[in-house]
């Protein structure tokens, strides 16, 4: 059947454009307030580049701005693909990105200003959190009704992780969100003390199970059969480990708050399931690796595949971490030190960065209109800046929160401290200056990344790109809802 | 294809059922989890004598808010022996029942400030902001020097002050009233010392005058 219809790629190459822009940025103010805590006369006395204000802008300009940019593009990008269809709400996709983006400005220029609501992850005030609300909930609307035309009638695995990703961050962020504003730049939330904790950490854990975890599996469900070029080694194991996964998360969020004020039992459920959580953490990132079986002889050749097998080995073993430190034991020699500073980036920088660069370079080529990226050697040069730089980061914090943790509570024989706690900054400030130098290379490479990009869309900037057609697979009958018919 | 496909089918082919269990899954564990402290909650907000934050330490509470202090210090004394020899009895939960948010914390690249209150004077805990290495040449910290010449503007305060009697803290049209004079000619610093002076003071302490 002849027809015209074409997926809108030019949405997705705004997403991958900010991805690439937004990791610089926030990449480059994480190296620069890693440099602050090794030297701090950096931060010159002024308040805009004071540590304290600055830090929530590297975790909302990494998150939100580079992950969350990357998730809605890969996200447009997979669900017409599995759906066969073009996107639905043209002009509603395309505010999705211009809202995202203002949101992404607005935030990381009030932050430093002292606009802020001092929640972790949560800092951007209630005028912005209105206007996140609003481009969620548009971008939910786009994604379903791109679901409802599908053509495909089973609805790919990778399209439940970004479903499950909309909806679960949607609830998180109303839920936490909720204030009382004085003015237009301070507010305060209606639940205080223990209760607004509990909420924060609800709320905090399951930003990194839904938004750092759930979409990038969404991510890694597609790209990564794709680049294998064979199918997902078990599909119904997929399914498995997706409820296990969401339904097991939202409970665990109680275990940021070990030996707190937070009542016991609460303390005790949040641990029994973390450990549960290994469960589907260890079955997804099996699953994603286990696809590679037969076709790792790719994976020496093929740079974008080589960041996936890392993204989930890194992924498996954050997860182990994670689960570890869950338990009270543990977590009472590694909370508040820079042990977990090195968990969080071991699955940031390791799963949520290796994941998103290798679907990048996965997916920009056939986005861009060519053949394969710019230059692969560069591709070659990112994975080795970036995996040499997370090695270099997250051992440095391992040392440094292990070093503190046990210097925290070294007793004499007498049963008195020994080390009063500026003894501790001392024995831990070398490892900041490694740190800063693993950084700044996960930072180059974003650079090369960036550049390498830069020549790879020099079609898309000529506009000479032609817009891919749909293939339009033979009409199941009885779909529900009817499918839209390819036009003549 | 396995007998029980057929149920499952109807899930992962309609995109609407697929999406409304998916929320009642996400939604479980912290209904679970977050009810019950909420409507506990309610039983402990008035623990005998701890009042909410006078006007000037209101105001020293949200600049350490502003400022994002929370990044590097917690407010959470856990219950471990480690703990509590260090930086004195273990938080309760009655303590941060004004916190909003709180300010219990994640990470310590600084000590513990739970019960900082009193163990330095108002003039050490002012060279320290201004220039942390004035006093403790090995810290990180950064300094806050701009904090001194910031005045507090009582108006601001007060309406403070009033949003958060519509969320249930306990102030008194006598407190409104006072608030100004309270505030009159303080700075940022003052304020924030004088937050920083009555933090786990014993409920029936009093801040230290700044």
């Amino acid at each position: 059947m002849p027809h015209n219809e074409t997926y809108n790629d030019r949405v997705v190459r705004l997403f991958l454009l900010a991805a690439a822009v937004w990791g610089v940025v926030g990449m480059g103010v994480g190296v620069f307030i890693a440099a602050q805590l090794a030297w701090p006369a950096l931060n010159f006395d002024t308040p805009w580049l004071t540590f304290s204000r600055l830090r929530p802008d590297h975790t909302f300009g990494v998150i939100f701005a580079f992950g969350g940019s990357a998730l809605m593009g890969t996200c447009y990008y997979v669900v017409q693909r599995t759906g066969h269809t073009r996107l639905a709400l043209p002009g509603l996709a395309t505010f999705t990105f211009w809202g995202w983006q203002l949101v992404c400005i607005l935030a990381m220029t009030t932050m430093p200003l002292g606009i802020t609501q001092s929640k972790e992850y949560a800092e951007p005030e209630w005028l912005i959190d209105l206007l996140v609300a609003a481009v969620w909930v548009s971008f939910g609307v786009v994604f379903f009704a791109t679901l409802a035309r599908r053509r495909i009638k089973h609805i790919y695995v990778a399209n439940w992780y970004y479903g499950a990703f909309i909806i679960a961050v949607a609830l998180l962020h109303i839920v936490n969100n909720i204030v009382i504003p004085v003015s237009l730049t301070k507010s305060y939330p209606v639940y205080s003390g223990t209760v607004d904790a509990m909420v924060q950490w609800w709320y905090g854990h399951n930003a990194v199970a839904f938004f750092l975890t759930a979409g990038f599996l969404g991510m890694m469900y597609y790209f990564v059969p794709r680049q294998a070029q064979q199918p997902l080694w078990s599909y119904r194991f997929s399914i498995v480990n997706f409820w296990a996964l969401i339904s097991v998360y939202m409970w665990a969020g109680s275990h940021h708050l070990m030996y707190t004020a937070l009542p016991d039992w609460v303390q005790s459920v949040g641990m029994a399931f973390s450990i549960l959580l290994l469960m589907p953490s260890w079955g997804s990132a099996a699953n994603g690796l286990l696809t590679f079986n037969g076709a790792w002889k790719r994976v020496a050749s093929d740079p974008a595949a080589k960041f996936m097998v890392l993204a989930l080995v890194f992924y498996a073993a954050a997860t182990t971490e994670g689960s570890l430190m869950a338990v009270k034991t543990v977590n009472s020699l590694s909370h508040y030190t820079d042990w977990t500073v090195a968990h969080v980036h071991s699955g940031a920088i390791g799963w949520v960065a290796m994941i998103t660069i290798g679907s990048l370079y996965a997916m920009a080529p056939r986005a861009l209109g060519r053949p394969a990226m710019h230059s692969k050697r560069s591709m070659e040069l990112h994975f080795w800046m970036h995996t040499a730089g997370l090695i270099l980061y997250v051992a440095s914090m391992w040392t440094a929160g292990v070093t503190a943790g046990l210097m925290w509570r070294a007793t004499d024989a007498n049963g008195a401290l020994i080390y009063p706690f500026i003894d501790s900054l001392i024995a831990i400030r070398p490892f900041y200056l490694i740190r800063f130098l693993g950084g700044t290379l996960i930072l180059g490479g974003m650079v090369v990344m960036a550049w390498n990009l830069w020549h790879t869309a020099a079609d898309a900037r000529a506009r000479l790109i032609k817009p891919i057609p749909v293939p339009i697979p033979e009409p199941v009958p009885h779909q529900v809802p009817a499918p839209v018919p390819a036009r003549a | 294809m396995a007998k029980g496909y057929r149920y499952f089918e109807a899930v992962e082919k309609h995109a609407g059922k697929l999406g409304i269990l998916t929320a009642i899954m996400v939604s479980i564990g912290g209904l679970a989890e977050i009810t019950p402290l909420f409507v506990e909650a309610h039983t402990i907000t008035a623990t005998e004598g701890v009042k909410p934050y006078d006007p000037l330490r209101l105001a020293g509470k949200d600049i350490y808010v502003r400022e994002g202090c929370y990044t590097c210090h917690t407010q959470m004394i856990r219950s471990l022996r480690a703990e509590t020899q260090r930086y004195g009895a273990y938080s309760i939960s009655s303590e941060s029942v004004y916190d909003r948010p709180h300010q219990w914390g994640s990470k310590r690249t600084g000590p513990d400030l739970a019960r900082i209150g009193g163990k330095y004077s108002d003039d050490w805990q002012r060279l320290h902001l201004l220039d942390p290495r004035a006093v403790v040449k090995a810290s990180n910290m950064p300094g806050y020097p701009w904090l001194a010449d910031e005045k507090i503007d009582s108006d601001d305060i007060v309406a403070r002050m009033y949003a958060l009697r519509k969320l249930g803290d306990p102030y008194t049209d006598a407190d409104m009233a006072e608030a100004p004079a309270a505030l009159e000619g303080k700075t940022a610093m003052d304020a924030l010392v004088a937050y920083l002076q009555g933090l786990g003071l014993p409920p029936s302490g009093e801040a230290t005058a700044p």
